[in-house]
């Protein structure tokens, strides 16, 4: 084993930080396209701790699920913003609180 | 050789958490895609090299362009030469400027005196991913496939003209 081995916690400990920051993003801010961004900054998060995983255990299947993350986020943005869009063009706004009652 | 990781970690952070403090959306929007680098070399280091080329290439280039262009679509108004005037000012693009100036010493120091596992981990090469990603993953391979064409149905339907007129 080499000298310098990365202890695995500080790996992990960095994906639950960057984790926490968008979840507190989430939670705080109202601009519906900072929220998107939160979001995709919680995805990474787990993508970071399945990579770390993987490196630790010397297999490839973290990075797998790595890109299994990366699509699932592809496929959110691309249907995210364009409600983001049609919310625009509804509500002339890009406050979450505009959307805060259903008219259904 | 666990300082490149820890430099790269904290950049992360740093550019993270100025992401969710900022008001203008295209400064948080810079400051993403350094995060987003910032988080590739992080994988770099953990020796996950294919990992960190998708992450550039993918979440940094793809993802971050369909943000921008939505921002840029959002704001054609009368004020938006003002705001690109604003946008361009010095105050916008230090702090990224910056934090990628970090990335890329950082960046250039793995190259000349390291090997993709810098952190003592050994790296688990693109080959050993793609045979795994083709052999016992191949119905999570098509699974995301369908994934993908989903969303690629529903975005061309939410991002219809005739729709909004209703």
């Amino acid at each position: 084993m080499p000298v310098a081995h990365l202890p695995i916690n500080h790996a992990l400990l960095l994906a639950s930080v960057l984790f926490v920051l968008g979840l507190l993003g989430v939670l705080v801010r109202r601009n519906v396209i900072f929220i998107l961004v939160c979001i995709e900054i919680m995805l990474n998060a787990a993508g970071v701790a399945f990579v770390a995983a993987g490196s630790r255990w010397q297999q490839a299947d973290g990075q797998i699920m790595f890109i299994l993350i990366l699509t699932l986020a592809a496929a959110e943005v691309a249907v995210g913003l364009a409600l983001i869009l049609q919310f625009y063009h509804r509500f002339r706004s890009l406050d979450a609180d505009a959307a805060s009652d259903m008219e259904g | 050789m666990n300082a490149t990781f820890y430099v790269a970690s904290t950049v992360a952070v740093l550019a993270t958490l100025l992401v969710i403090t900022r008001t203008q959306a295209v400064h948080a929007l810079l400051y993403l895609v350094v995060s987003l680098l910032a988080v590739a070399l992080v994988f770099y280091t953990l020796g996950a090299p294919f990992a960190a080329a998708l992450e550039a290439i993918i979440y940094a280039g793809a993802i971050v362009v369909l943000f921008v262009f939505v921002v840029m679509v959002l704001n054609v108004g009368g004020d938006a030469a003002r705001r690109e005037r604003a946008w361009l000012a010095p105050g916008a693009w230090v702090g990224p400027g910056v934090l990628c100036a970090v990335l890329l010493a950082e960046l250039l120091y793995i190259l000349y005196a390291g090997t993709p596992g810098t952190t003592g981990l050994h790296p688990v090469a693109s080959q050993q991913v793609g045979a795994a990603l083709f052999g016992p993953y191949v119905l999570a391979v098509e699974l995301a496939s369908m994934l993908l064409l989903a969303a690629l149905v529903g975005a061309h339907h939410l991002g219809r003209r005739e729709h909004l007129e209703r």
